[in-house]
C-alpha cells in the first residue's frame, strides 16, 4: 500500500507532533518543558515519550505489521509513566489515539492529491487501534503491578512483626510444597491445651 | 465523519488554562496520605484530635483556624529570621523550577519548588506585606480559604524537603525549609499524617519510630549475632546499655526490622566485634530517625535530645551513627543549635587509627562512613572484594547526607575498596544534584505510591541508564528509608536492581579473625563460586 512510503518519509514529523500532541496532555508550563529540555536525566518524560514514540513508530510504520510482542515493548515505558501520574485511565492511553490524527494533518498533502486514500488510512487506523488496545493491556499490568507492590508492603511489615512477636514462625521441616512456608503458631501444627480444636 | 479521534472519546488533552491559584487540588482517594489517628494525637498532645479524612469536604477543623494559622506564621516569622528572608527575596527567576523529582516525574507545575512556596507565600503578602494587603491579587496574594489550606496539605506533602532545589537558589533559597514551616502550621489545626505522626509517638514512647520494646530490640540484635555467626562462625556478644563503654552507636530502627536495612545492621555489628570496638547500644535510644523533623522543630528538638541524654547517662565518650538520612540532617543542622554543644562528650577520636574527628568537634556525632573510610584509609580491615564480584554497583547519594552534611567521597572511597565493579551514574544525577528516592519526609507510606514511584523516577531513570549500559544489578545507599523506598521503586521502573546498604557490601567483604570459609554473603544467598556447597 502506498501509505508506508510516505509514513516513513515524514516519520520525524510524525514522531515530533505525536510527542507535541503527548505533552499537551500536561498543564502549559509542565508540557512546554518536557519538548524543551533537551537533557534526558533531567526531563524523563520526554526523553521516555520520545524514545518509545519513536520506537513505536519505526515499527508500526513498516508494511509488514509487527510482532505485538516487540510493539508492546517499545510502548512500554510511556504506558508505565502514565500509570503513575494522576490521569484516569482513559487519558492514560488516550494519546495512542492522537496518532491518527497526527497522521491526517502530516499527510495533508498526500491526502489531498490522492496519494493516500481513504482505504490507507482505515487500514492504518485499525493498527492503532490494535496498539491501543496493547496499551490498555499495558496499562493494567502496571497498575497491577502498584496494587501488588503497595500489598507486598503490607505484608511484609506484618508479616515482620507477626514473627518478632513469635505469632507466625517457619516451618520448613514440614512439606512447603503443600503448604505454606509461614504458618500460625498453633493454628495447624501444634496442639494448644487452651484451644484443642485447634492443631492437628 | 468529520469527528477527530479524541472527540470520539470525549478526552480533551489539553489541561484547563485557569491560573494556579484557581486550581483546586485533587484530593480523591489515592491521592492523599492518611491522617493521623485522634488517639496518636491525644498522646502526643498535638491540637485537634478527631477522626476525619482529606477526601471529606468537612476537615473539622477548629472554628478560629485561620486565626491560628495566621498567629503562628506571625510568631515564625518573627523567630525565623531565614523564613522572613525566604518569604521576600524570591524573584521567581525558576532556577529551581525544573530541580525537582516530583516536577519532573509529574508535570504538576504546583510541584516546581518555588511554586509549592508560593502557596504560603501568597498567604505570606495578603497577612503580613503592604502591597500584599493593598493589591491583593495583583500583587500575588490570596485570602487563606479552606481550599487554600488543602492546596497546603496536599501539596506540603508532595515534597520530601530533599533540598535538591535549593542547591541552584541563586539566593540559597531552603525550600525544604518552608515546606518544614508550612508542615508546622498544619499541625497547628490539626491537619497531620499517620504515617509520620505514629513514629512520632512510638519514638516518644519507647524511643524508636516503630516502637520496639526493650526486650524485643535486644531478642532482635541477638537474631543477628546468631546469623552471623552461622554465617561466619564469628560469635558476637553486643552490649546494650552498658556504662563507661568508649562509644554510643545510635542507627535507624528501620536497620532493626526491614530488609535489606537488617543486613546493614549486621554488618554495622561485624565490622565493629572486628576492631574490637568499645561500643554499647542502647534500648531507649534505639533510633537514629527523627520524624520530629517533619512535624515541628519542638518536637524534632524531643526526639533528638533523647540520644545524647542517653550518651550523658551511660557516660560515653562520643556517638557514631549509622546510616541514616535525614538523622544527618538534623544533627549536622540543627542539632547544635537546639540541644548543643554538647560539651558532656568528647571530640570524637577513632581508638584504633587515633584520627581525630575535628568536623564534629561540637555534636559530638559521626557518620559510620567517616569512620570505616577512615579504617580503611589506615588499612585496618582486612578486605576481600571479590566476594562482591558477582555484583556491578552504583551509588545512591541519599539526600541528607549528600546535601546536608556533605559526606560524598567517604562511602565512594569505601565503595571501591569493598567491591570491584563501581559505576558512577550521570553527573546531574549525583553528589549534591543527586535525586531524591521520592519517598522521604515522612512519605514512604504504600497508600501514595503512585506518587512515590513518579517521584522516584528520576532517580530510577539514572539507574536504569547504568542497569542498561554496565549490566549494574545493585544500587548501594546509606539511608534507611533508601533502603525501603528503592526496592519497589526498582521493582517497577529497574526490574533487576536490588538495594543494598553500604556495611553489607562493607561486612561482606570484611575477612574476620577466626571466621571460617563464607559460602554465603548476609543474605544467606551463594556466593558465586561456592554454588552447591550450602545445599550439600
Amino acid at each position: 500500500m502506498g501509505i508506508y512510503k510516505h509514513l516513513d518519509a515524514h516519520a520525524k514529523e510524525i514522531t515530533k507532533a505525536w510527542t507535541t500532541r503527548f505533552s499537551e496532555g500536561y498543564p502549559t508550563v509542565g508540557g512546554q518543558f518536557i519538548m524543551k529540555e533537551k537533557d534526558s536525566f533531567n526531563n524523563p518524560i520526554g526523553a521516555m515519550a520520545k524514545e518509545s514514540f519513536t520506537g513505536v513508530f519505526a515499527l508500526i510504520s513498516q508494511e509488514v505489521m509487527p510482532e505485538m510482542e516487540a510493539l508492546r515493548q517499545k510502548l512500554d515505558p510511556v504506558i508505565r509513566l502514565r500509570a503513575v501520574q494522576t490521569f484516569i485511565p482513559s487519558e492514560g492511553v488516550a494519546f495512542v489515539f492522537l496518532l491518527k490524527t497526527v497522521i491526517r494533518e502530516v499527510l495533508k498533502k498526500e491526502i489531498q492529491e490522492g496519494k493516500v486514500t481513504q482505504d490507507d488510512l482505515d487500514s492504518f487506523s485499525r493498527r492503532v487501534d490494535q496498539l491501543s488496545l496493547a496499551a490498555f493491556d499495558i496499562y493494567m499490568a502496571c497498575r497491577e503491578q502498584i496494587y501488588r507492590i503497595r500489598a507486598s508492603e503490607v505484608r511484609t511489615r506484618t508479616l515482620n512483626i507477626l514473627k518478632t512477636k513469635d505469632i507466625l514462625c517457619e516451618v520448613p521441616e514440614v512439606g512447603t510444597e503443600i503448604l505454606p512456608h509461614d504458618v500460625y503458631k498453633n493454628g495447624g501444627f501444634e496442639k494448644s491445651d487452651e484451644n484443642p480444636d485447634r492443631g492437628l | 465523519m468529520d469527528i477527530k479521534p479524541e472527540e470520539m472519546i470525549k478526552i480533551s488533552n489539553a489541561m484547563p488554562k485557569k491560573s494556579w491559584m484557581e486550581t483546586p487540588p485533587d484530593l480523591s482517594d489515592g491521592k492523599f496520605c492518611y491522617p493521623a489517628k485522634a488517639k496518636t494525637l491525644e498522646y502526643l498532645g498535638l491540637p485537634n484530635p478527631r477522626d476525619w479524612s482529606p477526601a471529606d469536604e468537612d476537615w473539622k477543623l477548629p472554628e478560629n483556624w485561620q486565626q491560628i494559622i495566621h498567629e503562628g506564621f506571625k510568631e515564625r516569622l518573627d523567630k525565623y529570621r531565614s523564613l522572613k528572608v525566604f518569604m521576600d527575596v524570591c524573584v521567581r527567576c525558576g532556577a529551581c523550577a525544573d530541580k525537582c523529582h516530583f516536577y519532573l516525574g509529574s508535570g504538576d507545575p504546583k510541584n516546581m519548588p518555588f511554586l509549592r512556596a508560593e502557596l504560603l507565600r501568597s498567604i505570606y503578602r495578603n497577612d503580613f506585606t503592604l502591597a500584599g494587603k493593598l493589591l491583593g491579587k495583583f500583587a500575588g496574594a490570596r485570602k487563606m480559604t479552606t481550599t487554600v489550606i488543602k492546596e497546603w496539605f496536599s501539596y506540603l506533602y508532595q515534597c520530601t524537603e530533599c533540598r535538591r532545589c535549593s542547591v541552584f537558589c541563586p539566593y540559597g533559597i531552603d525550600t525544604a525549609e518552608i515546606t518544614m514551616m508550612g508542615r508546622e502550621l498544619l499541625n497547628l489545626i490539626g491537619l497531620n499524617i499517620n504515617w509520620i505522626k505514629d513514629p512520632v509517638a512510638n519514638c516518644s514512647k519507647t524511643g524508636n519510630h516503630l516502637g520496639i520494646q526493650p526486650q524485643n530490640f535486644k531478642e532482635i540484635v541477638e537474631f543477628f549475632c546468631e546469623d552471623i555467626e552461622e554465617i561466619t562462625g564469628v560469635k558476637i556478644n553486643p552490649s546494650f546499655n552498658r556504662k563507661g563503654a568508649e562509644v554510643l552507636f545510635v542507627t535507624p530502627s528501620g536497620d532493626a526490622f526491614a530488609d535489606p536495612g537488617t543486613y546493614t545492621f549486621m554488618g554495622y555489628l561485624m565490622l565493629f566485634e572486628h576492631i574490637g570496638l568499645d561500643y554499647t547500644l542502647s534500648t531507649y535510644a534505639s533510633e537514629g530517625g527523627n520524624f520530629g523533623l517533619f512535624t515541628s522543630s519542638d518536637m524534632m528538638k524531643k526526639l533528638n535530645a533523647k540520644m545524647y541524654h542517653e550518651a550523658e547517662r551511660l557516660g560515653v565518650k562520643y556517638i557514631i551513627g549509622g546510616e541514616c538520612g535525614h538523622m544527618w540532617r538534623v544533627v549536622n543542622q540543627y542539632m547544635d543549635t537546639m540541644n548543643g554543644p554538647a560539651n558532656f562528650l568528647e571530640v570524637p577520636k577513632s581508638p584504633i587509627t587515633g584520627t581525630v574527628f575535628e568536623n564534629a568537634a561540637s555534636t559530638k556525632m559521626i557518620h559510620i562512613a567517616e569512620f570505616t573510610a577512615d579504617l580503611i584509609k589506615h588499612n585496618k580491615l582486612k578486605l576481600d572484594p571479590s566476594r562482591n564480584d558477582h555484583l556491578k554497583v552504583t551509588w545512591h547519594d541519599s539526600c541528607n547526607p549528600a546535601r546536608a552534611m556533605g559526606i560524598l567521597e567517604e562511602p565512594r572511597y569505601v565503595l571501591k575498596s569493598v567491591c570491584n565493579n563501581f559505576h558512577e551514574m550521570p553527573a546531574n544525577t549525583i553528589r549534591e544534584e543527586t535525586f531524591c528516592c521520592g519517598s522521604g519526609a515522612g512519605l514512604n507510606t504504600e497508600e501514595i505510591m503512585e506518587q512515590r514511584l513518579r517521584g522516584g523516577l528520576p532517580r530510577a531513570n539514572a539507574v536504569k541508564y547504568v542497569h542498561d549500559k554496565y549490566g549494574v544489578n545493585m544500587l548501594a545507599c546509606m539511608c534507611a528509608i533508601d533502603r525501603a523506598a528503592l526496592p519497589p521503586l526498582m521493582d517497577y521502573w529497574v526490574p533487576g536492581v536490588e538495594v543494598i546498604g553500604l556495611h553489607e557490601l562493607v561486612a561482606n567483604a570484611l575477612v574476620m579473625d577466626g571466621e571460617i570459609e563464607r559460602t554465603t554473603n548476609l543474605r544467606f544467598e551463594d556466593l558465586p563460586g561456592a554454588e552447591g556447597d550450602s545445599d550439600e
